[in-house]
């Protein structure tokens, strides 16, 4: 636990005065509010430092305390101790701090360890709170969102039991209603929102519903045609090659594709790009015959 | 939006220590919509979070409402640009090894 200049994180000098202090204070407030800044961890927590430096600052009792103990912050208690229960620690009423649900009531240990846990004062208004929404990650593979499927996560501890929908997007988020911090003095849960990361474990490649896969196909049966089988995340597909296919050419096969998110039974398409492999390693009489062929054509 | 229950914005303004006047500037500008039954304003409880994000830009940033317009623009504007970058991020991956 290190000792915080918060005179440093709000950027005066130890003789400011409030006006100077909240000045700033509102100044950096501004630019590092979570509501202005959503999903950046950075500024949540540059702005957990200016509100807990503003605690401190602000208040004039809090404000003596520290610059009396200033670096020797960690002998505070003990000395405070010694002056023989001279006063319960003061009634910091009417100090306004951030509230709302991104959880800037935490403090650091060195706050906590100077003027004990912030909470309790600010609860003193019993005003009731939502819980602090909560972001989670959950790491899938593309095999797994093909079928809608049951999955139980830790969330603070706790475990929950969630239904992952097929045709779940890379990138997607999801609500879970209730699922976030507690509420305070009986206010509601907040939100779990979990952010899907879909790492793609096939061959295949997707666009929202349509799959896309190159299918490598042999000289002979490119020229004459013929059945080939290709595997599609469905099972087994067999498909009729026409005589005299070209390379690049593309093939469309209506509802093999990925599922669509919240419509049971509707598929995207799957689309296969023939890539013909010219054969190598010839022999003599295979030469000769390409030959035979070549003056055929000229 | 089935099972939403409704909050009577009375009370939400009593809770949240705010004048009435400030939600009904809110309804004017466009940034929410007031359930109204019987001469009695609601909000919908899935819009809380944003009428409370609204309250808190107002009361502890000082952003008048012009501001608070501006901004919820604005967020709405990264929040379908980020939508974007996933989406094309996505679609990207197509073209690699292929």
């Amino acid at each position: 636990m290190d000792y915080i200049d918060y005179y440093k994180i709000l950027g005066v000098n130890k003789n400011a005065t409030q006006d100077e202090i909240k000045s700033a204070y509102r100044k950096l407030a501004r630019k590092f509010h979570p509501d202005l800044n959503p999903d950046n961890k950075e500024a949540q927590n540059k702005f957990q430092q200016i509100n807990e430096a503003n605690e401190v600052l602000s208040d004039p009792e809090k404000r003596k305390k520290y610059d009396k103990y200033g670096k020797d912050w960690k002998h505070a208690e003990e000395f405070e101790k010694q002056q023989s229960q001279r006063q319960q620690s003061s009634n910091f009423g009417g100090q306004q701090t951030y509230s709302g649900d991104f959880g800037g009531g935490d403090f650091s240990d060195f706050f906590e360890s100077m003027f004990g846990d912030g909470r309790g004062e600010r609860s003193s208004r019993n005003a009731k709170f939502r819980g602090e929404d909560f972001n989670a990650e959950l790491h899938l593979n593309l095999t797994d969102v093909f079928n809608t499927h049951q999955q139980t996560l830790t969330v603070n501890g706790k475990k929950i039991r969630i239904t992952i929908p097929a045709g779940v997007e890379n990138g997607q988020v999801i609500k879970l209603k209730g699922h976030g911090g507690a509420g305070v003095n009986g206010g509601p849960n907040g939100d779990l929102y979990i952010t899907f990361v879909i790492a793609n474990n096939t061959k295949f490649k997707r666009s929202g519903n349509d799959l896309y896969l190159p299918v490598e196909l042999d000289l002979y049966t490119a020229i004459l045609g013929g059945d080939i089988t290709i595997d599609t995340l469905s099972g087994k597909v067999k498909l009729k090659v026409n005589p005299e296919t070209q390379n690049d050419t593309k093939i469309r096969l209506k509802g093999k594709g990925f599922p669509l998110y919240k419509k049971e039974g509707h598929f995207g398409d799957l689309f296969i790009t023939y890539q013909i492999k010219i054969p190598t390693h010839l022999s003599e009489k295979e030469k000769e015959l390409f030959m035979e062929l070549s003056k055929l054509k000229s | 939006m089935e099972d939403d229950q409704l909050i009577p914005l009375e009370i939400f303004c009593v809770h949240h220590e705010i004048d009435f006047s400030f939600i009904d500037s809110l309804e004017q500008y466009g940034l929410i919509e007031v359930v109204k039954i019987k001469e009695t304003g609601f909000i919908p409880e899935s819009r809380v979070n944003e009428l409370e994000k609204l309250v808190r830009l107002h009361h502890e940033l000082d952003i008048n409402l012009e501001g608070i317009e501006a901004i919820t623009h604005l967020l709405q504007r990264v929040k379908d640009l980020q939508q974007e970058i996933i989406t094309l991020k996505n679609k990207l991956n197509l073209y690699e090894d292929f």
